[in-house]
């Protein structure tokens, strides 16, 4: 029994037809075609599909579409304009810190809650934000750095 | 996924007449984080999901110095974690839901949902076991309490008859800032689950030890008190070394892919002096 919703993705309100069993994920990817969260376990084990649901980040795999509506949704298309990169991207950017690039838009969107929650973390407190997101590839390393390079920069221009 | 009619009562009573309504084919979806999960790999099949998610009466943590804390059912782990009264005055649960997967899980997981999925290894019901807490319920037959003990009836299993859902979990007032020791002991630091819990809390007053608990976790088919050992370190002379021996005994884990018994076993007994040593310190 499909029931009609709107969906506040990215700043645009869309009305989307859901039936009641469809992931958030889904709906995002298939019929609102904002392919950047990503499916890599669907048990909301790994974090590739984190978004920010009334601005907090959730695995949007164990989230039913239905139960979004009317909440505002922050996928990695909207963390920037089209066409630009917010500064954690640029960050990710030039630390190399993707390679597959699978995992990376659950982590920019995770660690763009952690730095708007706590804009000068230490390590361990990036760490520890960032324990629900999983990387085959790079080794965690440079994106940990990424993260702190800007939560210094945040520093430096509040010192 | 499995189809099923999806609810969502504007009320508390609407929510517990829909349930009452439906029965057995009925499931409560709060945080969805193990819900969705059991759906999507069959191991549940509901007709209709009856979502908790919006009713604001559910998300309020209270702290009233004669009734204790009240948390309600629709309240995150997220929020026990980092709610400053939970952290001041229970601070073995603020701990224990910190442990609890990921952010992202949390931000989604409620503690009542940790608590009515039953799950032997659940991180929050040592604590909770710890701070004598109880249950607040409304079905058909009305509203009613009950102890943790009374809830828990097995692995995956509680004590809610057919229409009953759970409205709130209370920590009363005499177990805040107690002395306290909480430890999850797995394989990873982060999304994993308890080869042991444990969490202890004790109360002293002129150098004797007034009221002590000792909360075992993944270590049985329910969460337990190790009641025997808790007499052991009670009153003005605790034996820490022979509570530590009660509560291995108490416990009765199984072999796993985790940890096998006979290393629960003794990690109870290590983790359960360690504890005592802290609190009552």
């Amino acid at each position: 029994m499909k029931q009609l919703i709107n969906l506040n993705v990215n700043g645009s309100v869309y009305p989307v037809e859901v039936e009641p069993r469809e992931r958030l994920l889904d709906v995002i990817r298939y019929k609102l075609d904002l392919t950047g969260p990503k499916e890599g376990c669907g048990t909301g084990d790994c974090g590739a599909c984190t978004m920010l649901v009334d601005g907090k980040p959730v695995t949007s795999c164990l989230v039913l579409a239905i139960t979004a509506d009317n909440k505002e949704i922050t996928t990695v298309e909207g963390l920037a304009s089209p066409g630009q990169l917010s500064e954690l991207q640029r960050a990710f950017v030039e630390h190399t810190a993707l390679q597959c690039g699978i995992c990376i838009p659950g982590f920019v969107v995770n660690a763009t809650a952690l730095l708007r929650e706590n804009p000068h973390p230490s390590e361990a407190d990036v760490r520890a934000w960032l324990e629900g997101n999983l990387c085959r590839c790079t080794g965690y390393q440079k994106i940990f750095e990424a993260v702190l390079d800007v939560a210094r920069d945040a520093a430096a221009n509040t010192a | 996924m499995h189809a099923f009619d999806y609810v969502e009562p504007q009320t508390i009573e609407e929510a517990a007449q829909a349930l009452a309504a439906a029965g057995a084919e009925a499931r409560l979806l709060a945080g969805g984080t193990d819900l969705l999960v059991q759906i999507e790999s069959g191991k549940l099949q509901p007709q209709q999901v009856i979502y908790l998610g919006n009713l604001v009466e559910l998300q309020e943590i209270a702290w009233n110095p004669a009734t204790g804390l009240t948390i309600g059912a629709g309240v995150t782990l997220r929020q026990v974690e980092q709610d400053p009264e939970v952290q001041a005055r229970y601070p073995a649960l603020a701990e224990s839901a910190r442990v609890v997967g990921s952010v992202q899980i949390r931000n989604l997981a409620t503690l009542a949902g940790n608590l009515c999925n039953a799950s032997p290894s659940a991180d929050t019901s040592p604590a909770l076991l710890a701070y004598d807490a109880e249950v607040d319920i409304l079905g058909p037959g009305g509203a009613r309490a009950s102890s943790l003990s009374d809830f828990w009836t097995g692995p995956g299993q509680t004590s809610l008859r057919p229409g009953e859902l759970v409205t709130a979990i209370r920590l009363p007032a005499t177990a805040a800032e107690r002395a306290w020791y909480y430890r999850k002991l797995s394989v990873r630091r982060a999304m994993d689950l308890a080869m042991v819990g444990v969490c202890v809390t004790a109360e002293r007053a002129n150098g004797s030890v007034r009221e002590a608990r000792i909360a075992l976790g993944a270590v049985a088919p329910v969460c337990l008190r190790a009641t025997e050992a808790e007499a052991l370190v009670t009153g003005d002379a605790p034996d820490i070394a022979a509570a530590a021996r009660a509560s291995e005994a108490a416990a009765s884990p199984i072999d796993d892919q985790r940890a096998s018994a006979a290393y629960r076993r003794a990690m109870v007994r290590v983790l359960v002096e360690r504890g005592l040593r802290e609190a009552l310190a």
